[in-house]
């Protein structure tokens, strides 16, 4: 039994080389509540709240590195709001301030749920995950880093480092429905990236892992330009096609029925908020 | 790295600037669970467990966290500020005198989370807007109160100090 408190990076790696089935420590909003509620009996932890590399951040001129240990308090505002304020917006949706001081980019990807709130903003914007072990690095688009329900393409070897997302000019939104504003996890939300000549929407909270809307996206591109706010039947019926890719299910949190609504109504709204 | 053994912990934590020793522990247990039941210092309180209430809030380098999603033995090393910490030698700290003053406290399960999340603010930003207010205590439940005397206390903290010339 033990908790290792690695201080470097390679420190971190070395320990989960020589025991991948260590269960990675981020800031622990995940962890300690399967510990405390769910009866999660960890037998050998290494935290990486002390590892310096992953809790720093970086704004390039074409992308935005962010450090998987870097919390979302980071993200709300000040210059990485700036740059990137879908996720700004999705990170002052997370839990409360005592989460956000603590939660991190890293742990939501480590985690992997569908609800994560800032995995909407990483499918739109198609960030990189960057993964390093012992036998080097790799980079994963977000598409192939998510693999389902708390999934994901991960070796138990290997330690999210950090999260690549370009810049891209143009319009970005996040929006999420819950059933409070406050301390909530997603019923459904949505991501939605406008440029000037193509949209790119992510749905989160309604199907096996964050969702795409593809076809609704293409669909939108051949039907108008972009400059101009589109047609009101035209934004209808995108948001329509957007709520047509999800594939939500009825749970404790909600029904099928109503996530789909949601996506539709939360579509809609980001797209029209992008033309004001 | 913790000293460890087949089947328990010992590592120190630093509790209101005081190094505590934590021996024979079990690796699951929370910062919230060893303040309470092993160092003696139960002003944190524990209701949720999974970081939705606020009672359990303490400071560690800085950041205002719920003590119950930090995993004790991770916190070695840290500065960890309790509710117990924060008036001089027992005294009542200027914020715990306002929520008196204020009636900001009915049962008093709640308010220590609050304390501490109060002097987190006011360290931060000593002229806090409404909305800061609201803001930084949003992850406080309070059943009992309503929070307008909550917010009320703080009110009558900045106009204090401000009054006072002590900016923290």
């Amino acid at each position: 039994m033990s908790v290792a408190v690695p201080r470097t990076l390679d420190e971190a790696i070395e320990l989960l080389a020589s025991d991948p089935q260590a269960t990675l420590l981020a800031g622990g909003t995940d962890l300690m509540v399967e510990v405390n509620l769910h009866g999660r009996r960890p037998t050998t932890v290494v935290s990486l709240a002390r590892v310096p590399e992953l809790s720093m951040w970086r704004i390039d001129d074409d992308h935005v590195v962010i450090g998987s240990g870097v919390p979302y308090a980071a993200m709300e505002n000040g210059p990485l709001a700036e740059v990137l304020p879908a996720l700004a917006e999705a990170a002052r949706t997370v839990g409360s301030p005592q989460i956000r001081a603590a939660g991190t980019l890293g742990g939501n990807l480590g985690t992997c749920s569908p609800a994560g709130d800032g995995l909407p903003v990483l499918a739109a914007l198609d960030a990189t995950v960057e993964l390093v072990s012992a036998q080097g690095l790799r980079s994963v688009p977000f598409a192939e880093f998510m693999t389902g329900v708390k999934r994901n393409s991960a070796r138990p070897d290997e330690i999210i480092r950090a999260v690549v997302i370009p810049r891209h000019i143009g319009w970005q939104g996040y929006a999420k429905v819950g059933t409070r504003n406050a301390m909530v996890i997603a019923t459904a939300s949505v991501c939605l990236l406008r440029t000037d000549n193509r949209i790119a929407v992510a749905m989160g909270a309604v199907g096996p892992t964050i969702l795409r809307a593809r076809e609704a996206e293409d669909w939108i591109v051949d039907q108008t330009s972009l400059a101009d706010r589109p047609s009101q039947a035209v934004i209808d019926e995108f948001a329509e096609r957007v709520a047509a890719a999800a594939r939500p299910i009825d749970d404790h949190r909600s029904t099928a029925a109503y996530r789909r609504h949601a996506v539709r109504v939360l579509a809609r709204r980001l797209l029209e908020r992008s033309y004001r | 790295m913790t000293a460890s053994s087949p089947t328990s912990l010992d590592y120190r934590l630093r509790v209101n600037g005081r190094e505590h020793l934590v021996q024979d522990s079990w690796i699951g247990e929370s910062l919230l669970y060893v303040l309470r039941e092993r160092l003696g210092l139960p002003g944190s309180k524990g209701a949720c467990e999974q970081g939705e209430c606020g009672s359990c809030t303490v400071v560690i380098d800085g950041r205002a966290v719920c003590s119950c999603l930090v995993l004790a033995a991770s916190a070695v090393d840290s500065s960890i500020t309790t509710v117990e910490g924060l008036g001089a030698d027992g005294a009542l700290s200027d914020v715990q005198q306002a929520f008196i003053d204020a009636g900001g406290v009915q049962c008093g399960f709640c308010t220590p989370g609050f304390i501490v999340a109060v002097h987190h603010l006011l360290a931060n930003t000593p002229e806090p807007s409404d909305n800061d207010i609201r803001e930084a205590l949003s992850g406080n439940i309070c059943r009992c109160t309503g929070y307008g005397r909550i917010l009320d206390a703080v009110q009558q903290v900045v106009v204090r100090r401000r009054e006072a010339g002590t900016a923290s």
